[in-house]
């Protein structure tokens, strides 16, 4: 069952379309991503699902409903954590959880919730004195604290350190199983590699790519990186005509190949051949990094 | 849509909110008082003045104390407070939830609304117990012109913070009108000591007109429709203005 439908969503700003025609649908229990550069749309998409922009043409269904026509009912099954947001400056912790709590008919239990993200020593700390983790981690808190069935998360872990960003990513998993449906905006791939089941990589207000982290991965050319340094000088043209190479760097005795499996079938079989030694062999797979640079520059 | 325009938790927030405010204590409830002590300490504020119809000045300064909370409250703290819950996207976060953010507004202004009623009760039992100003003789009278007083003056915060994109320049806008409207309210010449001309004047604007009605009120009478009228039509003004212009982002 699809919990976030979202079907050629159109939304302009000044005559300038930053989201043109973006479909996607996202089932129960699944963790979805949206990748993309600065200004692709990656936000405004995410904010007409939550209800907080009106879209000027598209359809978009959260539970079956219309998150702008029935609002308060979308509000009250969605979690949001916002790109930039701020609660009043005098505001504590604590008061915040239980104000955020009392807005929802069900909401979740906010101690242990405070105490996953770490934050049962600041409940008596204003958020004006939080440091920008601190606050990351209590909007977090406030996402989930009405026990949604939908979570928004847009830019999940910014600011957060290492250690910080690792619990918030268990925590995102553990949320997950419980069969909740998380929607993650995003531009840092290592979390979109761990966390996400598919994602939707967005350029310039269009889905450039929507597959899950591997299929990405491996439908970008040169998902293997093969590099050497050969005994004996090898040809170039040799080089070349290996199957299903992307790309050949030969530059100061080192040989750098981009390719696939069969390339480096190949390779082993070519030194081979010529009774050549490869010194300091690296096979690397590309990660979704090189994937998400090779789509988005593809799209330019 | 059928939600509340009030939540109760958010009041209680606000409420507390307002206690953690040292400056917007000590300007909506304490100050206004705090002068109305000053003035009444000089001794040639305590004579009657036949210019005044056998008034002290002090008794004069009264209404002015009333109203006074209000006008620094509704022109300096609220607009600010209600601009900066826009700017920092306090609001936004709040359009999220299923509760309104215009709930978060309105819990503001009855906070506020509540604070400058105590204001004025204070200056009026200061005023009665220090120095013997006679309180309302026009009980009814008096509360509904207060009431409409503070009206209009959520009315006029809720401009500013309307046409105002963020907090400094609802601030600068809330000072530019503060000081007509404490004029008019009576606050360097109270109105019974105004010209003539001047008073009629001042009596068409939202303050000038509460100060007039809160001192028939004070003398006995009911206060005149004109000016109730006055301040009627501005809040009416004044909100429909402030609905149209306000932008939640």
């Amino acid at each position: 069952m699809s919990v976030i439908e979202v079907s050629e969503l159109r939304k302009s700003y000044g005559g300038r379309a930053v989201v043109d025609g973006v479909s996607f649908s996202v089932q129960e229990g699944e963790i979805f991503g949206i990748l993309g550069p600065n200004g692709a749309g990656k936000t405004t998409t995410v904010e007409c699902v939550e209800g907080l922009r009106v879209p000027d043409a598209g359809r978009i269904r959260v539970t079956g409903l219309d998150p702008v026509a029935d609002h308060e009912r979308v509000a009250r099954v969605l979690g949001a954590q916002l790109q930039q947001s701020e609660l009043q400056a005098k505001l504590t912790v604590r008061e915040a959880l239980e104000l955020y709590a009392s807005f929802y008919p069900r909401p979740a239990n906010w101690r242990p919730l405070a105490e996953r993200l770490g934050l049962t020593d600041k409940l008596a700390t204003r958020f004006g004195k939080l440091s920008g983790g601190q606050k990351q981690r209590l909007f977090i808190a406030l996402a989930l604290v009405g026990d949604p069935r939908v979570v928004v998360l847009d830019e999940l872990t910014t600011g957060l350190d290492p250690r910080a960003r690792r619990d918030t990513w268990q925590l995102i998993e553990d949320v997950r199983a419980a069969g909740v449906t998380v929607l993650l905006v995003t531009h840092f791939m290592e979390e979109a590699q761990r966390l996400c089941d598919r994602i939707a990589v967005i350029d310039k207000g269009r889905i450039a790519a929507l597959d899950t982290p591997e299929g990405l991965i491996r439908r970008s050319a040169g998902a293997t990186v093969i590099s050497f340094t050969p005994s004996a000088p090898l040809d170039e043209h040799d080089l070349n005509a290996l199957p299903e190479v992307a790309s050949v760097a030969y530059k100061d005795g080192r040989v750098t190949l981009s390719g696939t499996d069969a390339t480096v079938n190949a390779v082993i079989t070519l030194l081979a051949r010529h009774h050549v030694t490869a010194h300091q062999l690296r096979v690397s797979d590309a990660t979704l990094d090189d994937a998400f640079l090779d789509l988005t520059e593809a799209a330019a | 849509m059928s939600t509340p325009v009030l939540d109760s938790a958010v009041l209680r927030t606000e409420i507390r909110l307002f206690g953690r405010e040292p400056g917007a204590i000590f300007w909506i409830l304490l100050f206004p008082t705090l002068l109305l002590v000053i003035l009444g300490s000089i001794p040639s504020f305590r004579q009657s003045d036949d210019s005044l119809g056998g008034l002290r000045l002090v008794d004069t300064y009264v209404p002015v104390a009333v109203l006074l909370g209000l006008i620094l409250g509704g022109l300096q703290g609220m607009p600010q407070v209600l601009t900066g819950y826009r700017e920092r996207g306090i609001l936004r976060r709040m359009s999220t939830t299923p509760v309104r953010p215009l709930t978060l507004l309105t819990a503001h202004m009855v906070v506020f609304a509540g604070a400058a009623l105590a204001s004025a009760v204070l200056a009026l039992l200061v005023g009665r117990l220090a120095f013997g100003v006679r309180l309302p003789e026009q009980p009814f009278g008096y509360a509904a012109a207060l009431l409409l007083a503070v009206l209009v003056a959520l009315a006029l915060g809720s401009v500013i913070s309307a046409v105002s994109r963020t907090t400094k320049i609802a601030g600068a806008v809330g000072s530019a009108v503060l000081f007509p409207m404490m004029f008019c309210a009576g606050l360097w010449v109270p109105v019974q000591a105004m010209p003539h001309v001047l008073a009629r004047i001042v009596g068409y604007t939202p303050f000038g007109a509460a100060a007039q009605a809160l001192n028939q009120a004070v003398g006995g009478h009911w206060p005149g429709w004109t000016h109730l009228g006055v301040l009627a039509l501005w809040s009416v003004l004044l909100t429909a203005g402030a609905a149209r212009w306000f932008r939640w982002e």
